[in-house]
């Protein structure tokens, strides 16, 4: 499965390019940081603390909507639009197909998150601010990122309707999102499996400042199956 | 050899779409691949241009497998599928130059290799327009230009000229033909005159399965059925339409004499014969004989429409 860098980039340009040729890309920016901006302010004064954990933990949870809103139309689209005949019917794979369209919606999502570095200047301007966990939390933002917008893509590869990748999407990113939230109610046997599958286990951690391999291990991991199961989605016209 | 394919079989599920065919095409041959609606037409293409995998039997192109040397193979084939899909939200420049480069072409070549297409299929104006903007006629160049960007030894068109207008139509079938020349082609269709148009050899395929496969002129030969011969003529009024046709009948080579058509002075018979003889000259002679007066006398070709309905009916 050796992929070529350049088929993945000229289709990781070509999505990037269509995201800011669109409404897709100024209205998921411009949203997202309305939203994130509102509950940054309101908190800053009140907490009286210089840090940006608002960022931090607002971000995973406007991602559940944002991840599979960005991610829906990718393969969906391609599918019903018959496109994909024409792109597997090119010497491409569908790895780097999967591969270059995920790369470009983690771009945007960058190019989103970019925005907020601002709130770092003013924070930092006005109180002392942890860099380790300024650092830790934005890494941490893009490793949860990808995981949601890997495991979303998967969500719009198995059907062509956009609606139903989305809600697809939805469901299995709140699933790992929720998943230490109701730790609670299980069996203790199980809690330390699902602790470790929760992607917010790992994001508290990274957040903290503490950048541990296991919990790099966990996201490079998540992301790989979440694509390859995308990778395998598409191929399955070859095996029925 | 160009395409060469052995005992293809695609299956979905039960349903057998493409049954045991076989076929080859040479370079520089334009073939017809001619079938109703869901003969198996479509797969067939899918299958040769390594978009779905043969349940049975191999295929090869330019000696390659389709299989084995997949990635080689979608590098020599240029392919427009049915529909003609294309990204609406994309210009005509910008599309084509992802479809270089998917395809391949080095990068400092697909500019040069864009101008090109462009010039051959002519859409110098619409270049900077977003193809969601043009009409069906200009579509549908630009995915040939696409399927051509990366100058395929073999182009695979799969209803190239379906919803276009009657000159749109003409326009694109003398883009195919000289493409020909240059190249192999398979271009499908349910359109009858459009095989006679464009293609030097037809395929006709009909529940999966390939019921004829010759070269255009060929296919009139060896069918069943007789010749038949329209004979108009103008007869006294004392003659009727049954006296006619007794006296017509009365030739040992005819085999049948059918009125078609009375009017006014005239009526006009459909005379069947059998296939080796020409008929003509006999009823012309009656016709002196007789002194009437012979208004029409032509051999009624078999057409391709006949041909093709006598293949894909149930008998």
């Amino acid at each position: 499965m050796i992929m070529s860098p350049s088929i993945v980039k000229h289709i990781f340009l070509k999505e990037l390019r269509s995201f800011f040729n669109s409404p897709v890309a100024y209205i998921v920016m411009l949203v997202f940081l309305v939203i994130l901006g509102w509950f940054f302010t309101s908190n800053l004064f009140i907490a009286n603390l210089s840090s940006l954990r608002t960022v931090f933990e607002m971000t995973p949870f406007l991602l559940l909507f944002f991840a599979p809103a960005i991610t829906m139309r990718l393969i969906s689209e391609e599918k019903k639009a018959g496109t994909l005949e024409l792109l597997i019917t090119k010497p491409v794979k569908e790895s780097e197909i999967i591969l270059g369209k995920f790369l470009a919606s983690w771009a945007l999502y960058f190019f989103t998150l970019l925005p907020t570095f601002c709130y770092y200047v003013t924070v930092s301007l006005i109180g002392r601010l942890d860099i380790g966990a300024v650092v830790g939390g934005y890494l941490g933002l893009l490793f949860v990122g990808a995981v949601f917008l890997a495991v979303s893509m998967f969500g719009s590869s198995i059907t062509e309707n956009q609606v139903v990748a989305f809600i697809v999407s939805f469901l299995i990113v709140f699933g790992l999102f929720m998943l230490d939230k109701v730790l609670f109610y299980l069996p203790n046997n199980v809690v330390s499996t699902l602790e470790y599958i929760s992607i917010d286990y790992h994001f508290a951690n990274i957040e903290r400042g503490v950048i541990d391999t296991r919990d790099i291990v966990y996201y490079v991991s998540a992301v790989t199956i979440a694509l390859v199961a995308g990778t395998a989605v598409l191929q399955r016209r070859r095996w029925v | 050899m160009s395409i060469q394919v052995r005992n293809l079989s695609k299956y979905y599920g039960e349903t057998k779409a493409v049954d045991d065919i076989s076929f080859e095409v040479h370079s520089g041959e334009i073939l017809g691949f001619l079938g109703p609606n869901g003969a198996g037409k479509t797969t067939s293409m899918r299958v040769i241009t390594c978009y779905l995998p043969p349940s049975a039997g191999t295929v090869r192109v330019e000696g390659k497998d389709i299989v084995a040397d997949s990635l080689e193979v979608r590098r020599l084939v240029g392919y427009l599928p049915e529909q003609n899909p294309l990204y609406l939200d994309m210009n005509v420049s910008e599309y084509l130059d992802y479809a270089a480069q998917l395809q391949g072409v080095e990068s400092r070549m697909v500019p040069r290799r864009r101008r090109e297409m462009i010039d051959v299929c002519g859409l110098g104006e619409m270049m900077h327009k977003d193809i969601g903007q043009l009409s069906k006629g200009y579509r549908q160049r630009v995915g040939l230009a696409a399927a051509m960007i990366h100058d395929p030894k073999v182009l695979i068109l799969d209803e190239p000229t379906s919803g276009l207008d009657p000159n749109q139509i003409v326009e694109i079938r003398t883009l195919i033909h000289n493409l020909g020349t240059k190249k192999t082609v398979v271009l499908s269709t349910h359109i009858l005159p459009e095989v006679q148009a464009t293609c030097s050899r037809v395929i006709i395929i009909n529940r999966g399965k390939i019921v004829a496969d010759s070269p255009i002129g060929d296919l009139h030969k060896g069918l069943r059925g007789n010749d038949s011969v329209v004979l108009e003529v103008r007869v006294p009024e004392s003659e009727t339409a049954q006296t006619v046709a007794a006296v017509l009948r009365n030739i040992p080579q005819v085999e049948s004499a059918v009125l078609a058509e009375e009017g006014g002075s005239s009526m006009k018979f459909l005379v069947g014969s059998s296939r080796s003889y020409d008929i003509r000259a006999d009823l012309f002679r009656l016709c002196v004989e007789k002194g009437w007066i012979a208004l029409e006398l032509r051999r009624e070709q078999t057409s391709l429409e006949d041909i093709f309905r006598e293949l894909t009916t149930p008998s």
